[in-house]
């Protein structure tokens, strides 16, 4: 009997070609959309996850702020940069930081960059290379001349392809010579480039561009092996003696670790994967209401099959049995086009905007089940009223 | 002149209540024999579709008894009384009641499908069923193509298919012209007689007459129960 009933189920389905595929193609839209959304967004925080960890997992910035609102607080000075190095053995190596927002000039061709002054230390610190030239030589860093290092984004709006080693930039009123090309970090997506940078020798930032001898920030790598939190707290109490606070004082700086960030960007990117989610939750629902409606508009329709099937002698089970498969089918069919579509639409979207393709099968599943759960409830509840009733009430159902 | 199929003891059905209320069966006792072929007639309004619903198990009385083959009606679940319908019984609506988009060889064969007859089988009474019809050619055909006559038809063939003991029809005649008229009635004619018990609910004499047995209705109530002239003319 269970064939014949599932035979029946599909005779209803075809015969019902319209409100078979209006079905479906509720779930199709409820579990394709919460798929991609979920898909996308999931990629989204892959990413920034993936660029931080591209960073160095290591990477300390130190900064002179101080209070809620990070107000500027007493600058550091080159011996706290060695006295990192050299009192904190869990420290790697760190370089100063000091950087502002320049436009650079190559004959016709300019392009506005951040400017970062800083020490050849740099490179170790996040692990950069350069594929062209050279590093400042300590000549240069001590002195302060004009030489400067380009990323691969600067080089391209500054040079087109040719090599810019040996050249000379200005960067505003500053003649400055190119000495080496850092090694393109490639990404995009989402995140800033970090391909569009300029080096330049801390000394020459300070002299000619800044003005004074202080420095605001440092950025410091932990040896690899050595806990973050060990570090940041080790570099907090050396700060902390030789700017000589107080205990009962608060810091007048601040320590930022990368695990730190990352977890500031995993609130973000949850923010955002958040939204999207909710974003497919709505086109779930609203695929949801159309399977509702249109299961309801048959109800007339149907009540009066249920009547004439009763009245042939099928029992209210066997009805039923066959309404089940029949939404059953139809939301199967619908989910797995819809798990499909949604999957495709997120590989093309994550493709389109360079992030990663990350499935994520337990909410395939759970959106699955919701838009069939939909299905089955709406084509089954009425269907049990109707099969409850007398034939002839059934059959005279309007 | 042996076994009872039907009997009905002081059965009412009672639509609506106070003030709105009808009674269209007031108070029936019937008995149908096995091979009887009976006629009811009746005015407009006089309870014979609601009496043929109750014989055909798709409506409940509201009181009184109704034993099928001996067995109390009111007794059996919701299941039992569809196996009922399902083995004994062959139903004709007054409006057909066939299933939407859906072929007239289909239709024939719901029946059958419940009865758990095996495909093949099934497609062979079902083609049967239309061809004794003379409706063979429109089997493919569904019901928004076919005229009302020929809809009719397709209802008469899917109460016969499954070889039902009883044939309840509810003015089986209604619209066909006297030529499918009389084609209808003596197909059902043959069917009695090869032992099909037969219940026919009609407006006109003609077709009565086919029957061995008129009752007349009136207000829900028996007025007349007598066999047909024909009938007298036979036994006589
Ligand atoms: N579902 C219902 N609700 C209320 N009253 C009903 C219902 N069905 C039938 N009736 C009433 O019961 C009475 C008998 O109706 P029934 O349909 O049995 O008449 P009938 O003899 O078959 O009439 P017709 O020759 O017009 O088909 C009528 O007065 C009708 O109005
Ligand atoms: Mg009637």
């Amino acid at each position: 009997m269970l064939a014949e009933t599932i035979t029946l189920a599909f005779q209803a389905i075809r015969r019902n070609a319209m409100r078979s595929f209006l079905t479906v193609l509720g779930v199709i839209i409820g579990v394709a959309a919460v798929v991609a959304m979920v898909t996308i967004g999931q990629g989204a925080s892959d990413q920034v996850t993936a660029q931080i960890e591209g960073q160095g997992a290591n990477l300390i910035f130190l900064s002179a702020v101080e209070g809620e609102f990070d107000a500027p607080a007493k600058p550091f000075d080159s011996d706290d940069v060695e006295a990192l190095i050299e009192q904190i053995p869990a420290v790697l190596t760190a370089a100063p930081f000091g950087s502002t927002q320049m436009t650079l000039v190559n004959g016709n061709l300019n392009h506005a960059t951040q400017v970062t002054g800083t020490d050849s230390r740099y490179l170790i610190v996040t692990g950069r290379n350069l594929i062209h030239g050279r590093a400042f030589t300590p000549g240069e860093e001590a002195s302060g001349v004009a030489v400067c290092i380009l990323g691969e984004t600067v080089r391209q709006a500054l040079f087109g392809r040719a090599d810019p080693v040996g050249m000379r930039i200005r960067l505003g009123a500053i003649s400055c010579e190119v000495v080496g090309l850092l090694e393109p970090l490639g990404g995009g997506g989402f995140g800033r480039d970090e391909d569009d940078i300029v080096l330049i020798p801390m000394r020459t930032f300070q002299r000619r561009i800044q003005g004074t001898r202080d420095i605001y920030a440092i950025q410091i790598a932990l040896r690899d092996g050595t806990s973050n939190s060990g570090g940041v707290s080790a570099i907090e109490s050396l700060m902390r003696e030789r700017r000589r606070i107080a205990p009962d004082e608060d810091d007048d700086f601040n320590v930022l670790s990368m695990d730190q960030i990352a977890e500031m960007l995993a609130d973000v990117t949850g923010v955002l994967t958040g939204l999207l989610a909710s974003i497919a939750g709505v086109s779930l629902l609203v695929g949801g209401i159309g399977i509702m409606n249109i299961m309801l508009v048959s109800v007339t329709e149907r009540t009066r099959e249920i009547g004439i099937r009763l009245a042939v002698g099928a029992q209210a089970g066997q009805v039923l049995m066959q309404f089940l498969i029949e939404a059953v089918v139809l939301s199967m069919f619908g989910g797995v086009i819809g798990l499909v579509l949604g999957f495709v639409l997120a590989a093309v979207v994550a493709q389109y905007m360079g992030i990663p393709f990350s499935p994520d099968l337990a909410v395939a599943a759970l959106a699955f089940v919701f838009s069939a759960f939909i299905g089955v409830v709406f084509g089954y509840f009425p269907a049990r009223r109707a099969a409850r009733l007398d034939p002839i009430e059934a059959l005279r159902h309007q | 002149m042996t076994d009872t199929v039907i009997e009905l003891q002081g059965v009412t059905r009672v639509y609506g209540a106070g003030d709105t209320e009808v009674r269209a069966l007031d108070g029936i006792d019937l008995v149908i024999r096995k091979g009887e072929f009976v006629a009811i007639m009746g005015p407009s309004g006089s309870g014979k579709s609601t009496a043929l619903n109750v014989l055909g198990c798709l409506d409940s009385p509201t009181s009184g008894q109704y034993r099928f083959k001996g067995v109390e009606v009111g007794t059996l679940d919701r299941d039992q009384r569809a196996l009922l319908r399902r083995h004994f019984l062959g139903f004709v609506f007054q409006g057909y009641n066939l299933l939407p988009r859906t072929s007239a060889l289909m239709n024939v064969e719901l029946p059958l499908i419940y009865k758990g007859m095996p495909r093949q089988d099934r497609l062979v009474a079902a083609a049967a069923a239309l061809d004794k019809v003379g409706l063979a050619h429109r089997a493919h055909h569904d019901p928004s193509e076919l005229s009302g006559g020929q809809q009719q038809r397709v209802a008469i063939a899917r109460a016969l298919a499954g070889n039902p003991e009883v044939i309840l029809a509810d003015e089986p005649t209604g619209n066909l012209d006297t030529k499918r008229s009389v084609e209808i009635m003596e197909l059902l004619q043959g069917l009695n007689r090869d032992g099909m018990t037969i219940i026919m609910v009609t407006h006109e004499d003609d077709m009565a007459e086919y029957a061995g047995r008129l009752i007349w209705m009136v207000d829900g109530r028996i007025e007349r129960d007598a066999p047909t002239r024909k009938a007298v003319a036979d036994a006589g």
